[in-house]
């Protein structure tokens, strides 16, 4: 066997030191973060902390949350992360179980497929999307937080290969006992495509948390903002005007280790999420994107 | 099929009505559950088309589009004439077919690699670690990078410990290009390695017991069937990828970028939305459509690719 040969076992290990150092080099950065969240004041404005907090205490927490602003934000990001979901999810798995269809058994497929192609590959841009919005009452209303983000042609096809993959049999069985379309997607399709439900749906929740760029968009008023778009404007864009928070305020939180907390508040429900996700979505993905 | 020729020519039609009318009592339930997303592709896709015509136009929000003074293509002129728009497609150019490109090599060596560990355990830890900077948003990683990259950053802090010269990773426009390339591609590299581990994972087994009878080593392995077997995957995914070639991504540009590196860093989509929130609807919506346009052609030439050379299709 190749790999009892001396020079292979020598490259063994020097790979599982490199693919160890790569995979914690992915992780640090979020560490040191953590770390100075945690440390004290002094400590982190002289940048003594590395990977463990020096001065440990929770106050940089305990004053984000004191703010009304930050509570008033990941409300909004949780409401709109919850919601879209769950809708973006119906519309996608409701669009591609007909599309798993052949179009033998259902003739106009092919009609949709280019009906839902063309909008894949051409896009009206951002001002025209900006003004349809306007024209419909969109802007400055929570809804313009999910309704844009119904439609996503590219988990609609991750969705309708994961159901063409399934056996044919399973229909077939179905139909012989009479069980209409609706019936054979929630009593069978649905029970059986967990592992893909379970990938989009973590696509389109980290979709929806992360989304900040809508909130500056559309919203008027900082009060209507998500977490990641207030966040946009305190850490990334230091503008600290636009936010509306009273000055005390503002100096307290433009503090290192109180940044650092803010930014850990909006990674947390992705790490808790993600591992628990995280086996299922290999399988959704590779299943979805293979063709037999 | 053999009914048909039977039938009397002027027969025909109206038999054909009622098949129509009798595949459709079987499959509205099917046109019923498309329902939202055409709806949804409609209002939200459709709808916003037309509003491409502003390109054309001098665009007056109070007039609307179809009262606005019709231009031509004097947007367009104004575009490729205007001061800095041509350094703004080249830096755009250069970051994103940077990104292709690594975007490819990186995660396929990623995956080889990883494919030659045979403890389960540790591959699978390996993959939660680098799996995760992909679900971070560019805000969140624009404020650890901010912080982790400044001059008294913990980065910088190991370059004085190693004797180095500090870098203004962000701050120095000879350095900001690459910063972006190289944070991109530890955002995404590990993700991007799913589809090639999994065509890995594909290959049948057989074809190494039988090489290693003819006494192929690991190398030879690699070179004589692992990467002709990944080839098709790589194809697609770089075909699919020309598609982003005027994509440098905005969520990223527009988090790390500032005054000091916009020569160098700003793009094209940062460049639409700057002129945007300036008022200059008609300018903008013109280098959107360029973009479209451009984003068209190499979507539709790239899946034409795709297809042809290795059977791929999207639906």
């Amino acid at each position: 066997m190749y790999y009892k040969n001396p020079s292979y076992k020598a490259f063994y290990y020097s790979n599982v030191t490199v693919l160890l150092l790569v995979s914690l080099l992915c992780i640090l950065p979020m560490l040191h973060i953590f770390a100075v969240s945690l440390s004290g004041k002094s400590a982190a404005e002289a940048n003594l902390v590395t990977f463990f907090p020096i001065g440990f205490n929770l106050e940089s927490y305990a004053k984000t949350f004191e703010n009304d602003n930050f509570i008033r934000a990941i409300q909004i990001s949780v409401l709109r992360t919850v919601i879209g979901t769950a809708l973006a999810m119906t519309v996608t798995v409701l669009a591609a179980f007909p599309l798993s269809r052949s179009s033998i058994d259902f003739k106009p497929r092919n009609l949709y497929v280019w009906f839902f192609l063309i909008i894949m590959i051409f896009d009206a841009g951002l001002i025209p999307h900006y003004l349809l919005n306007q024209k419909i009452g969109l802007v400055g209303s929570f809804w313009v937080y999910i309704l844009p983000h119904l439609l996503n042609v590219w988990n609609i096809i991750l969705m309708m290969n994961f159901f063409r993959a399934l056996p044919k049999e399973l229909d077939e069985a179905a139909i012989m006992d009479g069980a209409s379309s609706f019936r054979i997607l929630t009593s069978i399709y649905l029970p059986i495509s967990m592992p893909a439900i379970a990938t989009l749906s973590l696509f389109a929740m980290v979709g929806q948390w992360n989304n900040w760029f809508d909130g500056m968009l559309y919203m008027r008023s900082p009060d209507q903002w998500p977490l990641a778009t207030l966040l946009q404007t305190i850490v990334v864009a230091l503008d600290l005007s636009k936010t509306g928070i009273n000055f005390e305020d503002l100096e307290m939180l433009s503090n290192r280790s109180v940044k650092a907390a803010q930014i850990f508040i909006a990674m947390l429900p992705i790490l808790a999420v993600y591992p628990f996700l995280q086996r299922f979505f290999v399988k959704g993905i590779v299943l979805g994107s293979v063709k037999e | 099929m053999k009914n048909t020729a039977i039938i009397s020519p002027s027969k025909a039609p109206a038999r054909l009505n009622v098949k129509k009318k009798q595949h459709f009592r079987k499959t509205w339930r099917l046109h019923l559950m498309l329902l939202p997303a055409v709806l949804a592709a409609l209002v939200f896709k459709y709808a916003p088309m037309p509003g491409i015509m502003m390109a054309f136009e001098n665009f007056k929000p109070w007039l609307g589009i179809t009262g606005s003074e019709w231009v031509g293509w004097d947007n367009f002129r104004l575009i490729f004439t205007m001061h800095g728009s041509v350094q703004v497609i080249w830096n755009t150019l250069i970051i994103s077919v940077l990104k292709i490109i690594f975007g490819l090599a990186v995660p396929v060596t990623f995956a080889l690699l990883l494919n030659e560990i045979r403890h389960m355990g540790l591959k699978r830890s390996i993959q939660t670690f680098v799996y995760l900077p992909h679900f971070m948003s560019w805000v969140i990683l624009g404020g650890i990078l901010l912080d982790v990259l400044s001059l008294e950053g913990i980065v910088n802090r190991l370059f004085t410990a190693l004797h180095l010269e500090p870098v203004m990773f962000l701050g120095d426009a000879s350095w900001f290009r690459t910063t972006v390339i190289v944070s991109d591609l530890w955002k995404e590299f590990g993700f991007s390695a799913i589809v090639f581990l999994a065509a890995l994972s594909g290959i049948n087994p057989e074809l190494y017991e039988a090489s290693e009878i003819d006494g192929a080593g690991r190398w030879k392995q690699t070179v004589y069937i692992t990467l002709p077997s990944l080839l098709p995957i790589m194809v697609v995914v770089f075909t699919l990828s020309l598609g982003n070639m005027l994509n440098a991504n905005f969520d990223q540009i527009y988090n790390l970028i500032n005054p000091l590196v916009l020569e160098k860093g700003d793009i094209i989509d940062t460049f639409v939305f700057r002129n945007f929130q300036d008022g200059q609807y008609s300018l903008a919506a013109a280098v959107g459509l360029f973009k479209s346009a451009v984003g068209f052609v190499l979507i539709s030439a790239g899946y034409y690719c795709a297809y042809k050379w290795t059977n791929y299709r999207v639906f």
